[in-house]
């Protein structure tokens, strides 16, 4: 038991908690404030993998952009104080075997391809720059695909946005 | 370079680290307060400013902080009581992680961050989340349309902030902050060496975006819309009373004695002071002396730079909210990126 492992179930244990709050909480607002703890946990267990650029970029992405984004949009529309009801969309069982068939394929994916391999307890913090020497060799069709990806989501957004 | 730090122990270089944050929040926040709010403003305006207190009225910022603590802690009826009373505290503590990265002289820092830059943008941020608490959890329509208006204006000046940044990560190729201040300060012009090579010079298009950005992410006037005393009380903090506003108060100028000190490190060469002066070459000869005279010279340029945005703060009258959204998208991003073309152009060719 190193101290990274300990780190590990007490922040993925908070995580844990916070995914079933979203999920469960009777106000939207709140929703997505625990939502923000769920991706902070996310960004720190990154940290305990020596992912420094990793983390900075979930944070920088996901809590200070798209939370910041989903919190303008709620309170812009519809952001009641206090508990709602009908928050739930009818066909929400429908989640769970799409959140099971996620899990198993995450399963397979890691143990298929690590199987009983263990990270060093001293690992080497991963560069940005060995980050990027990835990205711009060999993940650079990848990369390219998902700027496409991207842009395409930019280019419906005006589009939506002009339609007045 | 490590003498001196390897000679405490780890729990003692934590200690001292923590109270280091602790002093390079509070104290520029002091100090800006007094020197620029209280004393500059009543300057400009022909008037002395507060003068009971102490000498000078130097003793007010204490006397202000103690009304502050005994003002009632008032909380509407129908808040939401739980996401009100930590939004302040959100705020605040995105300025405690902004410092964490700020280097203040040759061991003197708190963390050595590899990505530097890239946390502080990031970390800046989540201010943004606990603004957009406290305009929702007041129950006041002024408060919520002032954190929505925050909102709107931190995202889009975050961008011409990073991109403006990126220009200095070009050419001192990392971002480190240490990295940047030291091939500032190793650097020479046409290898004239006397001046070291400030980054204000060869990145003066990003200089003034950069702290175009900073006054607009510090909502100082001409950026104040989601304060807008006039039309929207006082905007998210509408609500805020005693210990709770004074948090947001303090969180305000902090920030911007923490963004200070970022700028002075991007451009003006940070804690060192130009390394031919006294021979050195890299920063494993720079003297432990620079320990102690690397956080003043920090504090005296952070000194210059808030000068600067509180005389733009005192000076300009308020942006209307598109003049400010078209600034940002149709101004300050396209000359960002064209800087970042021709900084990355001249750094291959040279």
């Amino acid at each position: 038991m190193v101290a990274q492992n300990i780190a590990f179930g007490i922040i993925a244990a908070i995580m844990v908690v916070g995914a079933l709050r979203v999920v469960t909480v009777n106000n939207v607002v709140h929703a997505a404030l625990w939502l923000v703890l769920v991706l902070a946990g996310a960004a720190a267990q990154y940290v305990l993998l020596t992912a420094e650029f990793v983390a900075v970029t979930q944070v920088l992405v996901y809590i200070g952009a798209v939370m910041v984004l989903f919190l303008f949009g709620t309170m812009l529309t519809r952001a009641q104080l206090g508990k709602e009801k009908q928050l739930n969309n009818p066909t929400w069982y429908l989640g769970i075997p799409a959140s099971l068939l996620l899990l198993g394929v995450m399963i397979l994916a890691l143990t298929s391809s690590f199987g009983d391999e263990k990270l060093p307890t001293d690992s080497e913090l991963v560069s940005t720059q060995a980050i990027s020497d990835q990205i711009f060799g060999p993940y650079l069709l990848p990369f390219w695909a998902l700027s496409f990806v991207l842009l395409v989501a930019v280019i419906g957004a005006i589009v939506l946005a002009r339609k007045d | 370079m490590f003498a001196l730090l390897s000679s405490i122990p780890y729990w003692g270089q934590t200690i001292l680290r923590l109270l280091g944050g602790a002093v390079a929040v509070l104290l520029p926040a002091g100090t800006i307060v007094y020197l620029f709010l209280f004393k500059m403003m009543s300057c400009m305006q022909r008037r002395r400013g507060p003068m009971e207190a102490g000498p000078y009225g130097s003793m007010q910022l204490f006397a202000e902080v103690g009304k502050w603590l005994q003002k009632e802690d008032l909380m509407p009826e129908r808040a939401d009581k739980f996401v009100f009373k930590i939004a302040p505290l959100v705020v605040l503590s995105s300025t405690f992680l902004l410092v964490a990265v700020v280097p203040f002289g040759p061991d003197a820092w708190f963390t050595n961050f590899e990505a530097g830059v890239f946390y502080a943008l990031a970390v800046s941020s989540v201010s943004v989340l606990g603004i957009l608490m406290a305009g929702w959890a007041s129950a006041n329509k002024y408060s919520l349309l002032g954190g929505l208006r925050a909102a709107g204006q931190l995202i889009a000046y975050e961008l011409p902030m990073i991109l403006a940044v990126v220009g200095v990560v070009i050419q001192a190729g990392s971002m480190n902050l240490q990295d940047i201040v030291v091939a500032q300060n190793a650097g020479s012009i046409f290898g004239w060496d006397g001046l070291g090579n400030p980054y204000l010079l060869t990145q003066f298009i990003g200089f003034l975006i950069f702290m175009i950005a900073v006054q607009a992410e510090l909502t100082q006037t001409p950026f104040d819309m989601p304060i807008a005393e006039s039309e929207l009380v006082s905007g998210y903090m509408t609500e805020y009373s005693g210990f709770r506003f004074l948090i947001f108060f303090i969180g305000e100028f902090a920030t911007a004695g923490v963004f200070a000190f970022i700028a002075s490190v991007l451009f003006l060469g940070g804690w060192g002071v130009p390394f031919s002066w006294f021979g050195w070459t890299g920063i494993n000869d720079v003297d432990n002396w620079m320990n102690v005279g690397g956080p003043l010279i920090m504090l005296t340029k952070m000194l210059g730079l808030a000068f600067i945005i509180m005389w733009v703060r005192f000076s300009y009258p308020r942006f209307r909210e598109d003049q400010l959204q078209r600034f940002a998208w149709k101004i300050l991003i396209p000359i960002s990126l064209v800087n970042i073309v021709a900084t990355s152009v001249l750094k291959v060719a040279f």
